[in-house]
């Protein structure tokens, strides 16, 4: 361990500080930002050269990001346990025997979730709910599980305290997702974050139809392509967080992210920017994922001794590591303009074959990247459109095209983008609220669904122009909850001021209605 | 064969079922007060009014013609605002292999076409033409009509169409004439002959109670349509007047509120229909 200066721990104490005072924090909320404080301090890992200036300055320089998983990471970013393996053989750590019906069943997952770690504290996934319920749906009568459904639902969003908590339902219907989507229609809850996997012909329609119905009062689910993820994943795959694909019973070691458009600053012209400033910056990410990676799996203990691994709820063989970008579109577009080119993403033809290019150099790159530990995913990182951070300015999610510039025609829109979905296993997406008139046709949202994954689309959201829940990048917020926190009240969910931060940096309230 | 396009609507949630491109074809045959898009209504004469008041400078004259381009319209609608005529310069004259090409970039991202006006049924040849190449595709078709023109006439037209939205716009002929300038009987023997057919999709009706007795009329066109539900389950769509877009001359009627609505809604439901929408 190096050491560090007394500057920087007095920085810190004074940091610490301001946490215990703040008035807009919950305890809980105050007692985590400290144990970041904590880590910061640390000085473990084994950084490649060169990282320092791209990563520890301004966010207007910054070429690459780590997310706030800290110096030291005691455990993996992102953990998918085997729920149906824990409601089938109980817990031995967590003394729970195999439960026999639905109110076993949902106590016991409500016990486990505050069991499961992850970079939030909050579990990332909370399990692909039909099926883990569907067993025990009829052990009650109908009106009970529909009470206790929605209680259960309610003490996750009420508990779950961060709404990159993601559950999963599809691509069949069962009676338990039909009333899952009901509660959800009604409750109007930002937790869970929920996807539908849908798979046109496998999924029904009138499943699906109750998804939509679902979506333009809640937010949720959203849509995910089905047959792309299994293709690629296995059939064992999740959605959790954002929308991450990652590996049932595994997850993700770490999440770093490229910031595209601050590297092209960086490039004299676009063949400098291919040639050497992107792998340049590709090559010091990969490798600074690579220490964060070893240090959890040689270092920190995390799969020789928690339960989760101990007890076969979670494999180290089966995480991956998410190689994450943000801002294909000021990538591109800087690029140009220092060309002296016309053009802007999402508009021309020629720029957005530049976006295709540099997307594939990026893919080659991790194509040949190795790290020993991802073993589930061929030994690479998987790529994964980051949605944003809170205060990101003049940062665009992923590959999307910025909020504002969207093309007139959706139709436009979503062409543009299915040139882009394919390369990210571990997660992209898009957003479009809708408008009110289309509650009298969810048949509408359906067709855009399936025409989007016959078009190799990955994965969609949509929500009601006039929704109190809405989505901010991937994950939900209320409205209401938002004012709150504006007006200087304390707000239960931590992603409530990154919505917060989003809607006044990131437009997130200015998309184009469709 | 051309036809003067008003519009084309890539996505459209509201002309019919599921996502559909919506084509509209500039002229009608009729002239309903409360018209909301009342500059579809006649073909451009010509005359150029429209040309000077453009700030984008988008339309020019070209003879007894305005050119338009769409380049540099910013979609403002001074032109048609001005329009002294009920049109608009921005149509253009399209064959029915030109509007194809239009809609097919939308597959398969819908499930069909509409077309609509205007009165798209002054040009049933297009339309035949028109759905023959949607249809080819997988592309289901719908007419949205005002029911004037009778479709008795145009069996092979009806041959590729998918289903028709119909306009009652009231049930007694002399509302109907008050409405529209003209008479109904040719609306409701449409309305019967392609229920028999199962070629009615949806009947409309726009609700007015300043213009005629909306209430009676529902209660005397459910009376009359119920019969046909058992060939042919359509949805019956209650559509509240609203000022937007209306000429000015017509622009004063109240808005009927949701319980008026509803009571409609009772109406119809007691009739025995059951896909209602109130929008």
């Amino acid at each position: 361990m190096r050491a560090i200066s007394m500057e920087r721990v007095e920085q810190t104490r004074e940091n610490i500080l301001d946490i215990i005072k703040s008035p807009v924090l919950t305890h809980e909320q105050k007692v985590s930002n400290m144990a970041g404080q904590a880590d910061s301090l640390m000085e473990v890992l084994d950084l490649p050269e060169g990282l320092d200036e791209l990563l520890n300055v301004p966010i207007d320089r910054k070429c690459i990001c780590d997310l706030a998983e800290g110096h030291a990471p005691v455990r993996p970013r992102y953990i998918i346990p085997d729920y149906a393996k824990f409601l089938k053989e109980g817990s031995e750590f967590l003394q729970l025997a195999p439960p026999t019906d639905l109110y076993e069943a949902l106590n016991s997952l409500l016990i486990f979730y505050k069991h499961v770690p992850s970079v939030t504290n909050f579990p990332v996934y909370v399990g692909q709910l039909d099926e883990l319920l569907e067993p025990f749906i009829d052990t009650v009568p109908e009106e009970q599980a529909k009470k206790l459904i929605r209680m259960f639902l309610v003490h996750v969003d009420r508990t779950v305290l961060d709404s990159f908590s993601h559950a999963n339902i599809g691509p069949k219907a069962t009676k338990a997702g039909y009333l899952l989507l009901e509660a959800e229609k009604e409750l109007e809850q930002a937790v869970p974050n929920l996807t539908l996997k849908y798979e046109e012909g496998v999924t029904e329609d009138a499943f699906a139809l109750a998804a939509v119905e679902c979506a333009l009062r809640s937010a949720k689910p959203s849509f995910a392509n089905h047959k792309m993820f299994k293709k690629e994943l296995t059939e064992n795959y999740v959605i959790a967080s954002c929308y991450n694909g990652l590996a049932l019973g595994g997850g993700s070691y770490t999440l770093c992210r490229l910031i595209l458009g601050n590297i092209a600053k960086r490039a004299e012209n676009i063949k400098d920017f291919k040639e050497k400033q992107l792998p340049y910056v590709l090559d010091i990410m990969a490798r600074y994922m690579d220490a964060r990676v070893a240090f959890e799996v040689e270092e920190s203990g995390f799969f020789k001794d928690n339960f989760l691994a101990k007890e076969g709820f979670i494999h180290r063989d089966r995480f991956t590591a998410m190689y994450g970008l943000v801002g294909l579109a000021e990538c591109v577009n800087i690029l140009l303009e220092k060309e002296g080119r016309s053009g802007r993403f999402g508009h021309d033809e020629a720029a957005n074959d530049l976006g295709v290019e540099i997307m594939d150099l990026i893919d080659a790159f991790n194509q040949n990247h190795v790290n020993p530990y991802c073993e589930i995913t061929g030994g690479h990182f998987l790529l994964h459109a980051q949605v944003g951070l809170a205060d990101d300015e003049h940062v665009t999610p992923g590959t999307r095209i910025p909020i504002g510039e969207e093309p007139e025609e959706l139709i436009d829109q979503l062409l543009v983008l299915s040139r882009f979905h394919k390369y990210f296993p571990s997660g992209t997406g898009d957003i479009f609220p809708i408008d009110i008139t289309v509650h009298k046709n969810p048949e509408y949202v359906l067709d855009i669904v399936k025409g989007s994954f016959r078009k190799d689309l990955r994965y969609l959201s949509f929500y009601s122009s006039d929704s109190d829940v809405i989505r901010v990048t991937g994950y939900l917020v209320k409205r209401s909850e938002m004012d709150k926190l504006a007006s200087g009240m304390a707000v239960l969910q931590d992603t409530t001021e990154l919505g917060l931060g989003a809607s006044r940096n990131g437009h997130i309230l200015q998309r184009k209605v469709r | 064969m051309k036809a003067a396009v008003n519009r084309i609507i890539p996505f459209s949630s509201v002309d019919g079922p599921g996502n559909r491109t919506a084509v509209f074809l500039q002229g009608c045959n009729i002239n309903c007060k409360y018209c909301h898009n009342p500059e579809t209504r006649k073909l451009c004469t010509g005359c150029g009014l429209c040309v000077d008041r453009c700030p984008q400078g988008a339309l020019e004259k070209d003879g007894a013609r305005v050119l338009f381009d769409p380049e540099k319209c910013v979609q403002c609608d001074t032109c048609i605002h001005v329009c002294p005529h009920d049109s608009s310069p921005r149509t253009l004259e399209m064959t029915p292999g030109e509007v194809y090409e239009k809609v097919k970039k939308q597959i398969p991202f819908i499930r069909g076409i509409t077309v609509s006006g205007g009165e798209c049924m002054l040009q049933p040849d297009f339309l035949e033409e028109l759905f023959r190449l949607a249809a080819a595709d997988g592309l289901t078709t719908l007419i949205d009509s005002n029911g004037t023109i009778p479709f008795s006439a145009y069996p092979s037209l009806l041959e590729v169409t998918d289903g028709v939205m119909l306009d009652i716009k009231a049930f007694h002929a002399s509302d109907h004439v008050r409405i529209t300038d003209v008479s109904n009987e040719i609306v409701l023997e449409n309305a019967v002959y392609l229920a028999k057919r199962s070629k009615l999709y949806e009947v409309r009706a726009v609700i007015v109670p300043d213009l005629y007795d909306a209430e009676e009329s529902i209660r005397r066109m459910g009376n009359f349509l119920a019969p046909y539900l058992s060939v042919n389950e359509f949805r019956v769509k209650l559509i509240a007047y609203r000022p937007m877009g209306v000429r000015e001359a017509y622009s004063h009627y109240a808005v009927p509120d949701q319980p008026y609505l509803h009571r409609l809604e009772d109406i119809l439901k007691a009739c025995g229909f059951h896909d209602i929408i109130i929008i």
